[in-house]
């Protein structure tokens, strides 16, 4: 069915079709809408949930911690200081390998107050165990929510759906909502690997030692090391899931593309715009214009920021000439957190591009087209690559 | 009840092992072991860090047979919501949730998410053993540390403040079933706990817990301490059902009769060394008016 809605409703109607079972959340802007219509929707009968209003965000992860490990599937959604106030749980959600999907509506973070957008809230929650997906319209909203609980269900491991506040959340798109009996198809029932049950008792997450240990029947049991290894070694292979769920997606539905990297116009481009976000949808209309200019730029749209797909990335890029990337974030006292992420997958390739940073966009800062246009004219051309330094585009002062 | 409970009628079913971690003379072990067969098999426990994570042991061994998860410090309330909304989601009505966090993890951290939990109505148990400071981390002040008492954050002169009401914060929360109970009187604990799963919505226990090693006594005298805290007045066993305030037990055999003086019970621990007579003195007056109300008022009793 094609509908027009908001970017936050698209995000609601995705998890009424993979049917959490458990939703939890606390108000934060500019995701209310989504908790909003996800309460509505319980409330009126037509989502079979438990919508549980919670006293904070620690909070709404906790229920999420807590339902996700007695067995149901299990959704929230924040924002900026929302999500830094999950911190410590979102460690634990992750630690305690439960596939919970949460939906994380970018918005810059304090102080000072803002409410508008940017990444730094995901971008500095990147080690914490937790995939993160990054959507570039409604449609992928849509379907990225779906896709989360899929992968999350079969690495164990829980997902974050990254979209733009207000750009994505507050602006109304047409978009296809995926077939009801389509999403049963493509996503089976939560089957969760283990749940509190008083038939079959354990105790979850208890104090775990620095060497390993043997249990009663003395099997040896890991080490705290271990289970933080198997964490990471399952992150790794979650990118070969990942391509595997795009797949089987596009199968059932039709639609879909390179889960890594959502490239426009760079297969005969010298040099490549790389982003995260609705940003690089912008830029297109940026790169077509250069096009028209003699420029030979494309851009490519990083769709999954952790695990990080580096072997993608020097895939893609090897041979390119020039690789600018921009950012709505920045890791303070270095440079661009994914900028850094980018080099270092590119250091193996013997035709590595040089790599060139923007920060951008901080706290709603009107990103122009024109100054995207001029940081590409200023970037794509031998000798550019001089700056070694991230550079600001739109300060006024 | 129709048949009082005895040490030789309660159930011989154990849901927690011995030779656990808990040190000697744990109050908590005392508890812990009797609360949990009033509870049964058909509970799933929720514990934040604290002692309990302790006595319940190191990975791959637990010493509690019952399903438990445990969750971070500040979110004990708030995971137990989520263990419910699981459960209805599934249908599995007929299982106990029963969260046990220490005085810290209650009063302190945990007191969002407990009064979060406590006005949405949830349908849990929430057991506080309230040992009167951070025992697990080594003895620092808690927000129900009585004054005057050494800590290792209040090491020279005692903790300056009151210690915090928490069963009268969950009282204002109106809840339908309210407890305090001491180690000293496990009886006592498992009637109430019974009688707590006769009730729906938030339940809360308030439980003196006395802890050897925190408080300064010798270990084969905690049972004695718990009961000292009773009869001289200082802590009291009792009710608010529904609103109703009723003393139990042991403190509702008190009215009307003549209490030790408070001093006994401060000579008996350490931590109370720094405590003058003029605090004693007017400790003993703050006990003697509080027992005063209670007996002007007639507060009813249960025995």
């Amino acid at each position: 069915m094609h509908i027009i809605e908001s970017g936050n409703v698209a995000a609601a109607l995705g998890v009424q079709l993979a049917e959490a079972a458990v939703i939890a959340a606390y108000p934060i802007t500019p995701q209310t809408p989504l908790t909003e219509k996800l309460s509505e929707l319980v409330d009126a009968g037509e989502m079979k949930a438990q919508y549980i209003p919670v006293e904070s965000e620690h909070s709404a992860l906790a229920v999420c911690i807590a339902a996700s490990s007695t067995g149901s599937r299990t959704f929230t959604a924040t924002s900026a200081n929302g999500l830094l106030y999950m911190t410590e749980q979102l460690n634990w959600a992750a630690g305690a390998r439960l596939p919970i999907v949460m939906c994380v509506v970018n918005r810059g973070i304090g102080a000072p107050w803002t409410v508008w957008n940017d990444h730094q809230d995901a971008v500095s929650q990147r080690d914490t165990g937790w995939i993160q997906l990054y959507a570039c319209d409604h449609q992928q909203i849509v379907d990225s929510v779906i896709k989360a609980f899929a992968l999350a269900e079969t690495v164990s491991i829980p997902v974050m759906v990254c979209y733009d506040g207000y750009i994505l959340s507050h602006t109304y798109m047409p978009f296809e909502l995926p077939d009801p009996e389509q999403v049963r198809t493509f996503l089976p029932d939560f089957s969760p690997q283990y749940a509190l049950d008083p038939l079959c008792p354990k105790n979850l997450n208890t104090v775990t030692l620095p060497d390993i240990r043997p249990d009663i029947r003395n099997e040896t049991a890991p080490g705290y090391m271990e289970i933080r290894h198997n964490l990471h070694t399952d992150m790794r292979k979650s990118l070969g899931i990942l391509e595997d769920i795009e797949k089987r997606f596009e199968t059932v539905f039709g639609r879909g593309g390179d889960p890594f990297i959502e490239p426009y116009r760079t297969d005969d481009a010298q040099y490549v715009a790389i982003c995260m976000g609705s940003l690089s949808y912008h830029l297109r209309d940026v790169i077509d214009k250069l096009r028209e200019e003699g420029v030979s730029v494309g851009v490519a749209g990083l769709r999954v920021y952790r695990p990080f797909p580096d072997k993608a990335v020097a895939e893609a890029f090897s041979g390119k000439k020039g690789l600018i990337v921009f950012e709505k974030a920045l890791s303070y006292g270095y440079q661009g957190a994914m900028f850094a992420d980018i080099k270092a997958a590119l250091y193996g390739c013997s035709d590595r591009p040089f790599v060139k940073n923007y920060i951008l966009g901080l706290g709603g800062r009107e990103i122009k087209t024109t100054e995207l246009a001029g940081a590409l004219r200023d970037s794509c051309h031998p000798g550019s690559e001089s700056a070694d330094a991230s550079e600001w585009i739109g300060l006024k002062m | 009840m129709t048949t009082k409970t005895t040490v030789l009628n309660l159930t011989e079913e154990e849901f927690v092992h011995p030779g656990n971690r808990a040190c000697s003379g744990c109050g908590l072990s005392i508890i812990y072991r009797t609360a949990l067969k009033a509870l049964g098999r058909d509970t799933i426990l929720v514990v934040p860090p604290s002692c309990l994570t302790v006595l319940q042991g190191l990975y791959p061994i637990a010493a509690t047979q019952l399903p438990c998860l445990n969750v971070t410090f500040a979110s004990t309330a708030a995971a137990a919501t989520g263990v419910l909304g699981a459960l209805r989601a599934q249908g599995r009505k007929h299982t106990t949730v029963a969260a046990w966090a220490g005085d810290g993890g209650t009063a302190d951290i945990g007191l969002q998410a407990l009064s979060g939990a406590c006005e949405r109505g949830e349908d849990f148990i929430f057991f506080c053993y309230d040992n009167e400071a951070y025992m697990n981390t080594g003895v620092q002040r808690s927000g129900t540390t009585p004054r005057h008492v050494l800590t290792t954050t209040t090491p020279v002169s005692g903790k300056p403040q009151k210690s915090k009401d928490v069963p009268a914060i969950m009282a204002a929360h109106g809840l339908d079933y309210i407890a305090t109970a001491s180690a000293s009187y496990p009886i006592d604990l498992y009637d109430k706990t019974v009688k707590a799963k006769t009730f729906s919505g938030p339940r809360y226990f308030h439980i003196h817990t006395p802890c050897p090693a925190g408080w300064g006594f010798p270990a084969n005298l905690s049972v004695k301490i718990g009961r000292l805290a009773v009869e001289t007045g200082l802590f009291d066993l009792y009710e608010i059902e529904r609103g109703r305030f009723c003393l139990t037990g042991k403190s509702a055999r008190m009215i009307g009769k003549k209490r030790p003086p408070v001093a006994d019970y401060f000579k008996t621990q350490a931590r109370f060394k720094m405590l003058s007579d003029a605090h004693i003195e007017a400790v003993q007056q703050e006990v003697d008016e509080k027992w005063e109300r209670y007996e002007k008022a007639g507060v009813p009793a249960d025995q």
